[in-house]
């Protein structure tokens, strides 16, 4: 039995810039042949060009789940799709060793006009289920999914909770030797997504070969035993989760007195220049500080440099616990705070009234979108900063992590009944 | 919010497999394109779905669903017959005009058809393209199967017709069989071009039906191709679908079989050969451009 199942060596991945956004047309084509008849039109100058991933290698054993960390632009999605040969390798090679299964997203494939049943059919075939296991598995993927009743109805009538349960249901039971899989949300409410995630504990007990692309580090952590960092684009560390898992979440600085220098911030994303220079977090009284107590304001400030006018500034500042799940966000859109046009050098000041959080380490984002260009910058969870206890429920009693992570009032009293 | 792995139901005498037995796939950024014919097979139930999928979701909804099939080449040829049969009078070489026009039609209908879909193919799918792996040329491949069905159904038309007519076909309606896949050759060729190009460029989309159009009357349908002057005649062959269409009457008819048949095959088959090359080549960076 060969040990390898996926032998990556020097990987690279370049894209041209705005290729994947927009498709030429033969006129464009042609007038940058008439403009610059010497060059090939297939080339693009250095500039529009990136690489989303460059000289990555690795090796995956059979019977291991590999988690892929890393933040968003990195490069793990990019890694996936070249795996899967969804997408070719600019250079290096893969060495694969067993049939692959991959699920990028849940349903992919699911046809609108056709029924559930037939949808079983189709979007197995599509992930490389045989028709005679598709059969063997059905009522298996239908109990699963909770929607016998509906089978014969075509899933455009469906909830969107049946929908995702059913795609899911169908993910589920595809039983590849190596399985590759992005993010995939455990879907539906609350009872289907406990389902959910039982079901892929039962995956790595299993013994299967899985590469798995997440976010959720409280999801890796648990399930798998070694991590491979991505950071703009290469492997950044690769070995037992718990240090990958630290070295992901210390690229958020730490800094005691609340000020964070960004310009050249690993976590932003390589197709990005530059435009969030600096962060800064104070409390009311505008003190620098990076310690907050749990209904303490918070003041931030953002400082932003474009190098052209920002016409209708959309940011986002995202705040995420430990592990890296998101808590919550704030955004100017979220309530029509217009900030109006940048055109320089600015500083943003976002107040929070009241954190409302539970004790804890919490990691901010913060995301610079232009209504009219689109995205501008993006740095996910760069800057660090703590929520002490301070008697806040007024009675000397302590606030215990297993409360959760966020505070909400509450009156009480009680009634005849 | 949590990531999950989709979780298949443990199997354990599966995971016991020797993996050392299979040579392993390889993926390398090297230029070098295979044909990869062996995989398209293994992908074979793949393309049955796909055929599938697209004869369920072009009648679904529709009030008379599959009657279509046979209403539409109906309705052509009784307008056509009217225009080009009656008040024209085109020469149909001696076969009633209704049965000839018709004949020339449903395989006309199979190309047309079978280029419309395939070169939407690509980027109609394109969820399916960026996010799973399977061999791409199923989709145009798919798109000209599923017209192969409407085609067989046009085809009981067309016998109905016939005998309605009380043409009797000759013992050559045996090589019938050879101008259908001389017509589906020109389709998948046409269809592998169209498509791959449409991912890069949409000006195809815009495209399809002019050339349909164009071909259409490049195509001897309304009229025999002795209605062509001679030394111009051989030149419709390059055309594909002139020869296709003249074969099949001729396996029909036993009308005079011309020599631009020959020229039309030939057409066809370098169509098919270099789209299939064409596509092999372009299929790389789809999932990055579409």
């Amino acid at each position: 039995m060969a040990a390898v199942a996926i032998r990556a060596e020097g990987l690279g991945k370049r894209y041209e810039l705005g290729e994947r956004e927009s498709y030429g047309t033969l006129r464009d084509t042609l007038a940058r042949a008439v403009r610059a008849p010497l060059r090939r039109t297939t080339g693009s100058p250095e500039s529009r060009q990136f690489w989303a991933l460059r000289d990555v290698s690795f090796e995956l054993p059979h019977g291991e789940v590999l988690a892929v960390i890393g933040r968003n632009g990195a490069g793990k999605s990019t890694l996936l799709k070249v795996v899967s040969r969804i997408t070719h390798p600019t250079t290096g090679r893969v060495e694969i060793q067993g049939r692959v299964g991959s699920l990028l997203e849940v349903g992919t494939g699911f046809s609108p006009e056709l029924t559930g049943r037939e949808n079983v059919f189709l979007n197995g075939a599509i992930l490389g289920m045989r028709k005679a296991e598709i059969k063997r598995k059905f009522d298996e993927i239908v109990a699963f999914a909770e929607v016998d009743r509906f089978l014969d109805t075509p899933v455009k009538r469906y909830s969107s909770g049946m929908y995702v349960r059913l795609a899911f249901a169908v993910a589920a039971h595809l039983e590849p030797e190596i399985l590759l899989v992005d993010e995939v949300l455990a879907v539906g409410d609350v009872a289907f997504q406990r389902k959910c995630l039982g079901k892929m504990q039962e995956v790595t007990k299993s013994g299967r070969t899985v590469l798995f692309v997440s976010h959720n580090m409280a999801a890796v952590q648990q399930l798998c035993r070694r991590s491979l960092l991505v950071s703009a684009g290469t492997v950044e560390a690769f070995g037992p989760t718990e240090d990958v898992v630290a070295t992901y979440l210390s690229d958020a600085v730490t800094s005691a007195d609340g000020e964070f220098d960004l310009s050249g911030h690993p976590a932003r994303p390589p197709r990005l220049a530059p435009v969030i220079r600096h962060l800064t977090l104070r409390d009311d009284d505008g003190a620098t500080t990076a310690r907050f107590g749990p209904q303490d304001a918070m003041v931030v400030d953002v400082l932003v440099d474009p190098t052209k006018p920002l016409r209708a500034p959309r940011m986002v500042l995202g705040i995420s616990d430990s592990m890296g799940r998101r808590i919550t966000s704030v955004a100017n859109f979220f309530q029509r705070e217009e900030l109006g046009e940048i055109d320089g050098r600015r500083r943003v000041r976002v107040r929070i009234p009241a954190l409302r959080l539970g004790t804890g380490r919490y990691l901010l984002s913060v995301l610079l979108h232009d209504h009219y260009d689109g995205e501008i910058d993006q740095l996910d969870d760069v800057a660090a900063f703590e929520v002490v206890w301070q008697n806040n429920f007024g009675t000397g009693e302590s606030h215990y992590p297993h409360y959760g992570p966020t505070l909400t009032g509450s009156t009480w009293c009680q009634q005849e009944a | 919010m949590s990531s999950v792995a989709p979780p298949p139901v443990a199997a354990p005498q599966e995971s016991a497999v020797a993996y050392g037995e299979a040579a392993p796939l390889v993926i390398e950024a090297s230029r070098r394109v295979s044909l990869g014919l062996g995989e398209l097979w293994s992908y074979r139930e793949l393309l049955y779905f796909l055929v599938w999928r697209n004869l369920k979701i072009r009648y679904k909804q529709a009030a008379i669903g599959v009657a279509w099939v046979v209403l539409q080449p109906v309705l052509t040829a009784t307008l056509f017959t009217l225009i080009f049969g009656v008040l024209l009078d085109a020469p149909s070489g001696g076969v009633p005009y209704p049965v000839f026009f018709l004949a020339g039609l449903v395989l006309w209908q199979l190309f047309a058809a079978s280029l419309m879909e395939a070169g939407n193919s690509l980027v109609s799918n394109e969820q399916l393209v960026t996010k799973i792996y399977f061999p791409r040329l199923l989709l145009p491949m798919a798109a000209v199967f599923a017209s192969l069905v409407d085609f067989a159904i046009a085809l009981v038309l067309l016998a109905v017709l016939a005998v309605a007519y009380g043409v009797v076909p000759p013992i050559a309606v045996v090589t019938m069989p050879l101008f259908v896949t001389l017509t589906l050759a020109a389709a998948l060729g046409a269809g592998f071009w169209l498509s791959a190009l449409n991912v890069r460029y949409r000006d195809v989309q815009a495209a399809i039906p002019f050339l349909t159009q164009f071909l259409f009357f490049a195509t001897p349908l309304v009229y025999a191709t002795t209605l062509i002057p001679e030394p111009w005649r051989i030149f419709m062959g390059l055309n594909p679908m002139a020869g296709a269409v003249e074969g099949f009457r001729w396996a029909l008819f036993g009308v005079d079989l011309p020599l631009l048949t020959a020229v039309s095959a030939v057409v066809a088959v370098m169509l098919f050969a270099t789209g299939l090359v064409y596509f092999r080549r372009t299929e790389r960076t789809f999932a990055d451009v579409v």
